[in-house]
């Protein structure tokens, strides 16, 4: 997992050069079987089976409501799968399932699995509050924490876990993420002032740079973009782009046309009716999908019969 | 001309036609009010003596008539109406203001005869007539109030925090909050009693204590904590703690790192507030700690002197002169509002310092 | 691991080492949930507490033998007139105080300078910080006297066919009479029905009022027509919260009163019924046995109506608000 922080590093030191990026992803790659904490079951080598997200047959419930239903899906490592649907029917939901951030809400659970990097995060005696630091999260409404400074923003996830960190390892891993969201250069002189004073898509960034700043396997985004304007919305959309090349991405959006913009799978998500549980209709590449895909309720939402 | 006046001057059909009728916004009503002052001069003439209060009320009551026909005579009855009812609403709230301008010189005029160091530094012991002093009443009263805030800060925070973030409106919850209902009407006498019965059943009959006070004085101020804390609380976006569960961080903490400092001006202010409320009661006091002429330190047992009490006392069993005693009543009472008009202010400017920049 | 000057400053402390099925902060949780639910049970066990002392140390009082107090009454009897004294003074406050309450609302909410609001709002909420003990003793120092001699004799000349105005006692030289008492806690009570009734003004749907302006009414017939329906509910609840802070008010009455035992109408004079609080707090520093015993009965009494007036302002108060509209 440290691999990330030197994909991180990689990536802020290039940024624009993708082939430098996937020449130090290799370099990494090679000192993979050195790390520490490397995953049981996945095989430091295997660099295929990191951070893949393997769900098998998982019904959410909320208490005796079944949201969602029966999603079968692989979410490929290192790459951005979007999940599309119409309102209510599940997207959301089943994007919250993978970090357990569902249960939340009191009386709400699953049946199945989601395996990350080989081990079922649903089993007995995972501890979700764990899972959830592997895990980073961007939601809706941007919403960096009012009480405190950019700076302490972004290590939020370490000093709220009370992580010893020292300053000069902070400082470091602050400017990391900050140049990761492609945030630095706009507020390097400003650290400490209060990240509500941004603008709306700073702010999301700012967000983004707290969520990869605990150096996370997955990025989880939960329509990022929908409250911002156009501009902003382009700008974590390249963003996105450039994140893919270290974190698994999976993002819930409205839009379909970023969808398309953005990622390499896409799942389509429905519902029967109200009161139904929602489903994965169709998951496959994003081209695919949005030209021929071979279920008709997708052909209907994409060409916009309906939703 | 504001849209109000507009609509005034279209006056119903059958009585003026056109839009712009003769209308008395402005400066007519205004002269009507001078004229109403200076008219109202002359009821200054049968005494002889200039008298403020009479001037004011006779003013008023010019003004009232003088509004009346003279709306009628040039606008339309409706109008008058109108403006009569304008006119007795600000009529009212001068009448409101006046008690409390009277109240506060009078504190002010009277308390000050005595508001002297050696007020602040003496006792009412071995005391008989004149001299004396509050000193024993203040320690009492930042005693207990003392002791009364370190039980309802924390009684109350924790129930409002249950109740915000622990509770999911099960039947438990929604008794808890009926009850902090009817802890908000307990009548302050009937909390001093009930400390009273309290620690008679532990301590025997007769008891005194600040402790006992201290108890009774609780009971009065947790349900305002808990009441504010509590709108605090929810004031903060759902939002905030989604992050911070997001971040991988126990519920315990998001709730002391996250959503406690974003909520901490509000509930300050409300604290602040409600100790203000608490510090002049004096009911429940006269039945828990009674009145002594000595410094008391110890809440835990004997009699205590307390500002409201001292001054309660000082007026109902004056020594000789009476005006001595009088006096540090109205010296006691005089504390009693410039502690409360202090915390009044330190509420404002704590809400003003402590407020996340930006939020809201 | 990795090679030293790309050692990234957060792999030793990255929590993706600690393995996924070590329970993170759930001491910490398991704590602070107990604080917090000890914390509202104890508001169950005090007020259940509050209740059994006071049944238990005021049951004797009730229930004791009559002779053992002065003029061998039961505690009816000697209940009676207090509890008509409590009703009645507060009756006298509510009446003069909800009317000006009102007015005083509506000004604020309405008429006065939108800017000026919140200072309004401010000077009307420092009457309400005010100590009941300053109160007192501004009544019977200042207030006291003023009235005995301007008011209290027109009122006994002109309307003393009243039976609240009219008696064979003399109207009042000192002004400790219930009329006193009565301005004093219309005074103090009034913040309580003006910050609510002010609420509620201001929650009146502009649509409604539009709709009033709209059809050509004056300010007033707007009022009349949109504000005051909608905010009715409110403003009753406004009033019973303002009758329960009056009932339960001690020190103000315990000063300025001259009290006498039994049923006094006339608000002029200087005998005048004693409210339940004023009288407990008079008569307890010297009270003992079962003297204190009868004195706890009857503050359990004033209790019970408190509950019974909170409990119907909540009522109302909610009643009203559940969208039904005027």
């Amino acid at each position: 997992m440290s691999i990330f922080s030197n994909r991180i590093e990689a990536t802020s030191l290039k940024m624009s050069d993708s082939t430098t990026i996937k020449e130090a992803m290799s370099d990494s790659v090679d000192t993979n079987e050195d790390a520490p904490g490397a995953t049981s079951g996945a095989g430091g080598t295997d660099d295929a089976a990191m951070n893949r997200i393997e769900v098998s047959d998982l019904d959410i419930y909320y208490g005796d409501f079944l949201a969602v239903e029966d999603v079968n899906m692989t979410i490929q490592e290192r790459s951005i799968t979007a999940l599309i649907g119409p309102s209510g029917c599940g997207k959301s939901t089943f994007l919250r399932s993978i970090n357990r951030m569902h249960e939340v809400i009191d009386g709400a659970y699953v049946e199945g699995d989601v395996v990350i990097n080989g081990t079922n995060i649903y089993g007995s005696g995972i501890d979700p509050v764990a899972v959830r630091r592997k895990i980073g999260m961007v939601f809706q409404r941007p919403n960096p924490f009012p009480t405190m400074s950019i700076y302490d923003n972004v290590i939020a996830g370490h000093k709220l876990n009370s992580k010893r960190i020292k300053k000069a390892e902070a400082d470091d891993l602050v400017e990391k993420s900050l140049r990761g969201a492609n945030l630095w250069e706009e507020v390097k002189d400003r650290l400490d002032k209060p990240g509500s004073g941004l603008s709306g898509g700073q702010q999301q960034r700012l967000c983004i740079a707290r969520a990869i700043a605990t150096s996370p396997n997955v990025l989880l985004m939960d329509e990022p973009c929908s409250a911002l304007d156009p501009i902003s919305t382009l700008a974590i959309e390249e963003l996105m782009l450039e994140l893919k090349d270290d974190f698994t991405i999976v993002i819930v959006t409205h839009n379909m046309q970023q969808a398309a913009r953005v990622s390499e799978r896409t799942g389509f998500f429905s519902i029967a009716g109200t009161g139904k549980p929602g489903k994965l209709i169709e998951m496959d590449a994003t081209a695919k999908i949005f030209s021929n895909p071979d279920r008709q309720e997708t052909q209907d939402y994409v060409t916009g019969r309906f939703g | 001309m504001t849209l109000l006046d507009e609509q005034r001057s279209i006056a119903p059909s059958e009585e003026l036609d056109d839009l712009t009728t003769r209308n008395l916004s402005g400066w007519p009503m205004r002269w009507i009010a001078v004229g109403s002052m200076s008219l109202a001069a002359l009821s200054w003439i049968p005494t002889g003596s200039v008298n403020w209060a009479r001037w004011i009320i006779v003013s008023m009551a010019l003004y009232l008539a003088g509004v009346a026909v003279i709306s009628q005579l040039v606008e339309s009855r409706r109008q008058a109406t109108d403006r009569i009812v304008q006119a007795l609403m600000t009529i009212s709230f001068v009448i409101v203001l006046a008690p409390l301008v009277s109240v506060i010189w009078t504190v002010v005029e009277r308390g000050s005869n005595r508001f002297d160091w050696n007020f602040f530094s003496t006792t009412m012991r071995g005391i008989i007539g004149e001299g004396g002093g509050g000193y024993h009443a203040i320690v009492g009263t930042l005693v207990i109030t003392g002791l009364t805030a370190a039980f309802s800060i924390p009684f109350g925070l924790f129930t409002a925090i249950y109740l915000v973030e622990y509770s999911n409106g099960s039947r438990f919850s929604k008794m808890v909050t009926a009850l902090i209902d009817v802890m908000t009407g307990i009548p302050s006498i009937v909390a001093g009693l009930f400390a009273y019965a309290l620690f008679v059943w532990l301590d025997g009959p007769g008891h005194t204590s600040g402790l006992a006070g201290a108890v009774a004085l609780t009971l009065l101020m947790t349900p305002v904590v808990v009441r504010t804390s509590e709108e605090m609380l929810r004031l903060v976006p759902n939002e905030l703690r989604e992050a911070s569960y997001a971040l991988g961080v126990p519920k315990w903490k998001t709730i002391t790192k996250v959503v406690l400092p974003t909520a901490i001006a509000g509930i300050l202010t409300g604290i602040v507030l409600a100790v203000a409320r608490v510090i002049g009661e004096t009911a429940p006091l006269l039945v828990t700690v009674g009145i002594t002429a000595d410094v008391n330190w110890n809440p835990l047992e004997g009699r205590m002197a307390t500002l409201p009490v001292f001054s309660y006392n000082s007026y109902k069993f004056p020594t000789l002169p009476a005006e001595a005693s009088q006096d540090r009543a109205w010296a006691a009472a005089l504390t009693l509002v410039v502690i409360v008009g202090l915390l009044f202010t330190i509420a404002r400017v704590l809400s003003w310092v402590l407020k996340p920049k930006g939020f809201k | 691991m990795t090679t030293t000057d790309t050692s990234p400053p957060s792999s030793s402390t990255n929590a993706d080492d600690a393995p996924l099925n070590a329970p993170i902060g759930k001491a910490g949780d398991r704590i602070f949930f107990g604080l917090s639910f000890g914390a509202a049970a104890l508001i169950l066990v005090t007020l259940a507490g509050v209740a059994a002392f006071l049944f238990a140390q005021g049951r004797e009082g009730v229930t004791a033998d009559p002779a053992n107090f002065d003029g061998d009454q039961s505690f009816l009897e000697y209940v009676g007139p207090f509890l008509f004294g409590t009703i009645y003074i507060s009756c006298v406050a509510l009446l003069l105080a909800t009317p000006v309450a009102i007015a005083v609302a509506l000004f604020v909410s309405h008429y006065a300078p939108k800017r000026l609001r919140r200072t309004l709002g401010y000077f009307i909420d420092l009457l309400a910080a005010i100590p009941s003990v300053v109160y007192g003793l501004w009544g019977i120092l200042v207030l006291a006297p003023l009235l005995a001699r301007s008011v209290m004799p027109w009122l006994r000349d002109n309307l003393g066919f009243l039976p609240f105005f009219g008696s064979d006692l003399a109207v009042s030289t000192s002004g400790r009479s219930t009329l006193t008492v009565g301005v004093v806690l219309a005074v103090m009570v009034l913040p309580i029905i003006t910050a609510v009734a002010r609420e509620v003004f201001l929650q009146t749907p502009r649509l409604h009022e539009e709709a009033s302006l709209a059809l050509g009414a004056t300010k007033w017939e707007m009022i009349r027509q949109a504000v005051l329906p909608y905010g009715r509910s409110g403003v009753i609840s406004g009033a019973m919260l303002g009758l329960g802070r009056a009932l339960g008010e001690t020190m103000a009455v315990a000063i300025i009163l001259s009290p006498s035992f039994g049923y006094f109408w006339d608000v002029l004079t200087n005998s005048n019924s004693n409210s339940i609080a004023s009288n407990i707090a008079l008569q307890f520093p010297e009270a003992a046995g079962l003297g204190v015993d009868r004195l706890i009965a009857t503050g359990l009494v004033l209790f019970v109506i408190t509950f019974g007036v909170n409990v119907v302002a909540r009522r109302v108060a909610n009643a009203g608000f559940s969208g039904a509209d005027g």
